[in-house]
């Protein structure tokens, strides 16, 4: 049986709320949860101040209500299940280790910030910076994986060291800015000065793209490994079609500013 | 026992713990994909001479293969782990990288692995790209045609190898045409290859010699041409050819079926006799007798 948490007191500033991760929760009685500390603002709070507490984790937790004021909902998280039946805020599986989080509606700006593991979905919307290093931090998302079925803003994967990211939608500027490794694909339209600054790693783009001049054409060829990230994004439910799979693919090196063995790869007209 | 007019000896064949891998290997065409697979699989006779024994499993749909490509799966025996991750490295490196349009994946799903990609990255001379996908890691490897994708690691696992049967007819076209028609059902079977060409070995060979150097030697007592004075000839009266097929399979249920079917194809085919090789069951720790899985009781 999942614990159902269910926003009941509308925070009208942001309630920090870090608790909220299976492995913190799992085992409480209700009581127990509704006594978990939150941060309202600058205030200590708790839990039950702003929750309806259903049931008992088993692993799973299912958050109801519009949650886009709640900030660092499965943080750190490490195992288990969290979904948010809404859109949820701020810094959403920020450094998360394992596990898996669903988000049915949107999610705010940096998702999945330098996280090392698991799984984060989002159905709708995400916000900028997702899956980012944070200010005055060079590496970003360190491994698992960012699916966002709708679009996304700048600086999607900034410092990136491992992992996919994967935008069903458009992506703003400066994606993979900085990014040491991993993937970021997009199937929607990629914003302007991706790459800018990346050592290595994969920023794949099924539209045209503007390219800084500091990346080198190389050919058009058939990247085989994407069939496989394709393939495998089609299973989870994001808009990949055949012509994306079986497609021919520009490649672009770079950024020559830095190491220049990153890529960014375009779908050939 | 028989099988219409063929006899079945009361025997048993005697097969040998080997450990083995599955390699799904994909191309552009079917064709490609098979060029690749029948050249890995060649000088995969007997782990004795080659030091492993491979072939090919079957051919699989481009949607079931892991870049949604046509494919063919391969199965590679050797004596242990070791000998397996050394003859995936020389046979992937050498006959499957560099085919045109191909990638290389593991088909099997184990706890014990081997480095495979892991150790043919290095021919990338430093422009190899690593990629994980799903706690999958692949190597990307820069060729002329692209790219040769492969997993870093290949599952091993427990399997048995030798097991065989030995198909006796009146003469050769009859003795070949019953043998090609139990290769062809033990084919159907998944999770087992049969080594020798085309499945069929008719240089079948005993342990030992009367020359030092040598460990193996030609089966005198299935040879008709000796049954005058071989010691030992197993050579019935009207029988003037054997045919052997060996069986290696992922595991001894799946050898006991491709023994089941290749018998009863073989009989219906027209052999006179069907036996099979032991060493007096003191050497392999399987033994499969043909009453006995005929009766499916195996």
């Amino acid at each position: 049986m999942a614990l159902a948490l269910t926003l009941e007191t509308q925070p009208d500033v942001p309630l920090e709320a870090e608790a909220i991760a299976p492995e913190r929760l799992t085992g409480l009685s209700e009581v127990e949860v509704g006594k978990q500390p939150v941060l309202y603002g600058n205030r200590k709070a708790e839990l039950g101040e702003f929750f309806k507490v259903g049931g008992k984790a088993d692993g799973e937790i299912r958050v109801a209500g519009d949650l886009s004021r709640v900030k660092l909902l499965g943080a750190g998280m490490s195992q288990g299940r969290l979904v948010i039946e809404g859109n949820a805020g701020l810094h959403l599986g920020s450094g998360m280790t394992g596990g898996e989080i669903l988000v049915e509606g949107d999610a705010g700006d940096w998702l999945g910030p330098e996280m090392s593991g698991g799984r984060i979905v989002v159905k709708g919307h995400a916000g900028h910076a997702v899956g980012s290093a944070y200010r005055g931090s060079r590496v970003g998302m360190r491994g698992g994986e960012i699916l966002v079925h709708g679009n996304a803003g700048t600086e999607t994967g900034n410092g990136l060291r491992s992992g996919l990211i994967a935008i069903g939608g458009s992506c703003g500027d400066f994606a993979g800015v900085n990014m040491l490794s991993g993937s970021i694909i997009v199937l929607g339209e990629l914003g302007i000065r991706c790459g800018a600054g990346m050592k290595r790693g994969s920023i794949v783009t099924m539209q045209p793209a503007e390219l800084l001049p500091t990346f080198t054409y190389a050919c058009i060829y058939e990247p085989m490994f994407l069939r496989l990230y394709l393939g495998y994004l089609r299973d989870q439910g994001l808009p990949v079609e055949e012509r994306h799979i079986a497609g021919r693919y520009q490649r672009w090196s770079g950024d020559s500013v830095e190491l220049n063995r990153g890529e960014v790869l375009v779908l050939a007209p | 026992m028989k099988i219409g007019r063929t006899e079945i000896v009361d025997t048993f064949a005697e097969a040998f713990g080997m450990s083995a891998a599955r390699v799904i290997i994909t191309a552009d065409t079917p064709k490609w994909a098979m060029a690749a697979a029948r050249s890995m699989t060649g000088f995969a006779t007997s782990v004795i001479g080659c030091k492993c024994e491979a072939g090919i499993e079957s051919q699989i749909a481009a949607e079931e293969t892991p870049d949604l490509r046509p494919g063919v799966s391969v199965l590679l025996f050797a004596f242990d782990r070791k000998g397996v991750g050394e003859r995936l490295l020389d046979r992937i490196g050498q006959c499957v990288m560099t085919c045109p349009t191909t990638a290389c994946f593991n088909g099997l799903e184990s706890e014990k692995t081997v480095t495979v990609g892991g150790k043919l990255r290095f021919f990338g001379d430093g422009y190899q790209i690593s990629k994980r996908l799903n706690g999958r890691r692949l190597w990307r490897v820069p060729v002329m045609d692209g790219e040769f994708l492969v997993d870093d690691r290949f599952g091993v696992q427990d399997a048995v190898g030798g097991g065989n049967i030995l198909i006796l007819g009146k003469d050769r076209p009859t003795t070949l045409a019953a043998a090609e028609a139990a290769a062809e059902a033990m084919r159907a079977v998944s999770g087992v290859i049969l080594p020798f060409p085309d499945g069929v070995v008719r240089s079948g060979s005993k342990v030992g010699s009367r020359y030092k150097a040598l460990i193996a030697s030609t089966n005198d007592a299935y040879c008709p041409s000796l049954r005058g004075f071989a010691p030992e000839t197993q050579v019935p009266e009207g029988v003037d050819c054997v045919m052997e097929i060996v069986i290696d399979g992922l595991n001894a249920a799946a050898v006991e079926e491709a023994m089941r079917r290749g018998t009863k194809a073989a009989a219906e085919a027209g052999a006179a006799q069907i036996s099979a090789g032991n060493y007096g069951g003191k050497l392999g720790q399987f033994h499969f007798g043909l009453h006995s899985l005929l009766n499916g009781a195996g």
